[in-house]
């Protein structure tokens, strides 16, 4: 009975020290940050993303939740540089990568940094992968393009990462079209060719979405062993709470392009501040407690073009004022916990409220 | 694979069978009697009599396709009513010199068509896409006849840069060859470099916007890289099944342009026969024209195949 308490209690301790060394985030420590961004696509009037600001630090998880539609995507394009020129109009917005500093209105991420520094994985394993080429071609590409050195080379570490990524008998793979593999091994692919080059970010893109629910968890642990043993900062967007809990450092939740809350992953989870992550936790299903009907946020997120103006939740939330048509700035609950909304703490007008 | 093309192959038999009673069949279904030309002025029943048995005519149909066939298979496509000639070497002589003309038609049009195809995708909506879109479309709706006269009318005549019309055998002067057939070659290739951008740029356009080209991005390569090896390599297939089919198409369409600049081809050998009625003749190049889009098609088929790994492998 006492050690189990003292267990606990030591893994609090445990998690509260990581959270306090990620508050202070030295500015050495800081790998990327993405200051201001603000996105629409040609021929539309509002923001995708408007004023986004984002950063992570060495070894650090960071999780980016929301609906779909919020722009996590686009943000993870955006800062790969994948983005097209012709339909996305970057209007602000400054990343600062690894000791680069890049002016997304006019630069994106220079193309040595993309795939070596900078990996990303996709959404969509079956089609990520080029048909018409063999896996170890596809991951050797990767290695010579950032590492240089021999085919052998190149071929020696795709075999390295093919077996690290957990795929059986790589060799063969090596030799083998994407159409042989599932989905899941796709995915593994995918993964060997984003770590192939030690990047020192790792941005996920809902990696496990369009797999089989028995594979998800696999990947994710796969994810997440690597992203350890390497030390790689990563983003992972998700919409599975489930996984943020279990992966996350901290977390940036999104709603219609602006951020709403930021913070370690406890204190969200714990205390989430802004009306829209209260929402988005309740409507987690619990195993404990008393049954009953899951909560869910009443509407849904309007289109672009009938955004409101100033907080973009308003239109959906059960607090909302005239003061919400002003648009609330990131407030700090905590030194590292910000939400935007006005009544940020909350605890103290519900205080008053009650 | 093997089997595949095994299979494509046995399914060509009976195409050419099939097709080989509708070139016969068709030959009994034109009005006018052969025997008639053969005879000339001659109208006496014991001639015509003569004639008929000569060349089988009172055998029963069937027996008759049975000899044609028979003699077809052995290399022997009958004697040309008009020269005398056997019409295999008739074929034999004049098919290489459009082969000549179809080929350098083809490198043309591929040489302009898909490199404009793919620039017309890559820059989509701009004014480069605009003008390779200008230019196929008038490649397509100018009239060969026009293009060519227009041709020679500038080049040959006011420039005099190259020569007019005729035909140089490559053996004989290679160079003065390729620069006889240069416009004809050109006023041939220009449809089909147009029919080619079009192909191209929609085929490029379905790939540039897949994830795999995202994820070529993704990996830091060259837009040149990206464009060209990933996304061109899978917009590859459409094009060369595409551009095997033309050949076939070029080949046959060569009457026109051959008879503009007097080349001495496969077309002008077809229109001579057709107004001599020369029966047999008509008979072999048409034959020779099917069997030839038949194997365009069974390569369009294998390239296909062999450019897709999916079926490759299967």
């Amino acid at each position: 009975m006492l050690s189990d308490l003292t267990w606990t209690n030591l893994a609090l301790v445990q998690v509260s020290q990581k959270e306090i060394a990620l508050l202070h985030k030295d500015a050495n420590d800081v790998l990327m940050a993405l200051g201001d961004f603000r996105l629409r696509f040609r021929g539309q009037d509002a923001c995708v993303i408007d004023g986004v600001d984002l950063s992570v630090a060495r070894g650090e998880v960071l999780c980016i939740v929301g609906e779909s539609g919020c722009g996590k995507s686009v943000t993870a394009m955006a800062l790969m540089g994948l983005l097209p020129s012709g339909s996305a109009e970057i209007s602000s917005g400054t990343l600062r990568f690894d000791g680069e500093t890049v002016d997304l209105t006019r630069d994106r991420l220079s193309s040595e940094r993309r795939g070596g520094a900078m990996a990303m994985i996709f959404q969509e394993p079956m089609t990520s992968l080029n048909p018409a080429f063999r896996i170890g071609d596809q991951i050797a590409e990767s290695v010579l393009q950032h590492r240089g050195g021999s085919k052998e080379q190149a071929r020696d570490r795709t075999l390295e990462m093919l077996r690290r990524v957990g795929l059986p008998s790589p060799e063969a793979r090596l030799r083998q079209f994407p159409h042989q593999l599932s989905g899941g091994q796709r995915q593994r692919v995918m993964i060997a060719m984003a770590l192939a080059n030690d990047p020192k970010l790792l941005i996920a893109d809902e990696p496990t979405t369009a797999l089989d629910v028995t594979i998800q968890a696999q990947i994710l642990e796969l994810i997440r062993d690597l992203q350890r043993e390497r030390g790689t900062g990563t983003i992972l967007i998700t919409h599975d709470l489930g996984v943020v809990a279990e992966i996350a450092d901290t977390v940036a939740v999104m709603y219609g392009g602006q951020m709403v809350e930021r913070g370690p992953v406890a204190q969200i989870f714990d205390d989430p501040q802004h009306p829209y992550t209260i929402g988005l936790m309740e409507s987690v299903p619990r195993l404990s407690g008393e049954r009953a009907r899951l909560t869910t946020i009443e509407g849904s997120v309007p289109s672009i073009d009938k955004m409101p103006e100033g907080c973009r939740f308003r239109t959906r939330c059960a607090f909302a004022v005239a003061a919400c048509a002003e648009r609330p700035a990131l407030r700090d609950v905590t030194p590292g916990h910000a939400a935007a909304c006005h009544f940020v703490p909350l605890e103290q007008h519900l205080r008053v409220a009650v | 694979m093997l089997s595949f093309f095994l299979r494509r192959l046995l399914i060509a038999i009976p195409t050419i069978f099939l097709i080989s009673i509708f070139v016969f069949g068709l030959q009994k279904l034109l009005p006018g009697d052969p025997l008639l030309v053969l005879a000339g002025e001659e109208r006496d029943p014991a001639v015509l009599e003569f004639l008929r048995e000569k060349y089988r005519l009172n055998d029963p149909i069937p027996v008759q396709y049975m000899t044609w066939a028979g003699n077809a298979l052995r290399g022997d496509l009958g004697i040309s009513l008009r020269t005398n000639q056997p019409v295999t070497e008739l074929i034999a002589q004049k098919l290489p010199v459009t082969l000549q003309l179809a080929m350098m038609s083809l490198i043309f049009a591929v040489v302009i068509g898909v490199p404009a195809g793919i620039l017309s995708a890559y820059r989509k909506g701009t004014m480069v896409d605009w003008v390779a879109n200008v230019v196929a479309l008038s490649g397509l709706s100018i009239p060969n006849f026009w293009l060519g006269i227009m041709l020679i009318l500038l080049v040959s005549v006011k420039w005099q840069l190259l020569p007019a019309s005729g035909y140089v055998p490559p053996g004989e002067d290679l160079w003065l060859s390729i620069k006889t057939m240069l416009m004809p070659a050109f006023v041939l290739g220009t449809a089909l470099a147009a029919t080619l951008m079009r192909h191209t740029r929609s085929a490029m356009l379905g790939v540039l916007t897949s994830d795999y080209v995202r994820t070529a991005r993704a990996k830091g390569l060259s837009e040149r890289k990206v464009v060209l090896k990933h996304a061109f390599r899978n917009a590859l297939t459409p094009i060369v099944t595409m551009t095997a089919l033309l050949f076939g198409e070029l080949v046959a369409g060569a009457v026109l342009t051959e008879q503009i600049f007097t080349i001495p081809g496969f077309g002008k050998l077809v229109v001579d026969a057709v107004f001599n009625r020369d029966y047999a003749v008509v008979q072999g190049i048409v034959l020779v024209t099917a069997v030839g889009f038949i194997v365009m098609n069974l390569l369009a088929d294998m390239a296909y195949v062999l450019l897709n790994p999916r079926l490759r492998e299967a």
